[in-house]
């Protein structure tokens, strides 16, 4: 199963038969530049989160067996991530991700950055999920949390003419 | 997630369920004929298509000797929006991280500028 629209907007595939994600998106930007958005924590807590919470890092320490933790909070709500770097490479990345409410569901990902020439560059991130009902979940999350705010934030973005 | 998907995607977790319904996308089939391929009774088909039904993925014929299963492709149009859900939630994110990658590459540009007034 997957979907794609405009050439430039990520596209998604949900293996059918593998507890797989797989997202890809083009960037306007170096691969150095991609990685430096997903290893720097400042940047990362930037874009992570739906529009509507906020993202506090915890811990971070983006090299090979490193590890991190980061909490989205909205309002009383809380939730908290956190995974293992296993590797760290300028055109690679590979880690775990936990969501701590469900500590024991485990998701591997790979995520790696193609460089496109001319300043652009292509994310590929695949997340391994550890069972069909564990890729599912994932898929779930978030289907309350964040549909509304995400339109609201496009709208947004579309008044200012940044889309 | 609401009732109908969580039991569309439960009874989608299993391969034979899956594999059903893989041969349901080529046409109506009888529990005999779904049955055939597999190494395990009718009845145990019969309850798997039972999960199947209930989670609307398949309808069941009215022909009472037969009772041919029916895929309703409605359903996977709801699995595919839920999943088009999935992705503009990613699309969201990377159009934030297009905006803060955008704010490098500023960066840097002003680096080059400041670079060039101070030589």
């Amino acid at each position: 199963m997957s979907t794609t629209t405009h050439r430039a907007e990520a596209t998604i595939e949900a293996v059918p038969d593998l507890p797989v994600i797989r997202i890809v998106r083009e960037f306007a930007a170096t691969t150095q530049q991609l990685f430096r958005a997903h290893t720097d924590p400042d940047l990362y807590a930037r874009w992570v989160g739906p529009a509507s919470v906020s993202t506090t890092i915890d811990h971070w320490d983006a090299r090979d067996g490193g590890s991190f933790r980061f909490r989205n909070h909205r309002g009383e709500e809380e939730f908290a991530f956190r995974g293992c770097f296993h590797t760290v490479r300028s055109r690679l990345i590979v880690q775990t991700f936990t969501w701590e409410g469900m500590p024991d569901d485990v998701a591997l990902e790979t995520l790696v950055f193609e460089d496109l020439g001319g300043g652009r560059s292509r994310l590929v991130v695949q997340s391994l999920c550890d069972s069909m009902e564990g890729r599912d979940a994932w898929l779930a999350s978030g289907m309350e949390v964040g549909v509304d705010e995400g339109y609201a934030a496009l709208d947004g973005l579309l008044a200012d003419g940044a889309v | 997630m609401s009732d109908q998907l969580s039991r569309v995607f439960a009874a989608l977790a299993d391969p034979t369920r899956r594999d059903m319904v893989a041969r349901l996308t080529s046409g109506d089939a009888t529990v005999g004929e779904l049955a055939a391929p597999y190494d395990v009774s009718v009845q145990a088909v019969s309850k798997h298509l039972k999960v199947l039904e209930e989670a609307g993925l398949v309808s069941r014929g009215r022909d009472a000797q037969r009772r041919p299963a029916h895929l309703e492709a409605e359903v996977f149009d709801l699995m595919t929006k839920w999943i088009e859900r999935y992705r503009r939630e990613a699309e969201e994110r990377y159009r934030r991280l297009d905006d803060v990658l955008a704010e490098l590459n500023q960066t840097n540009e002003d680096d080059r500028l400041q670079e060039g007034t101070a030589s």
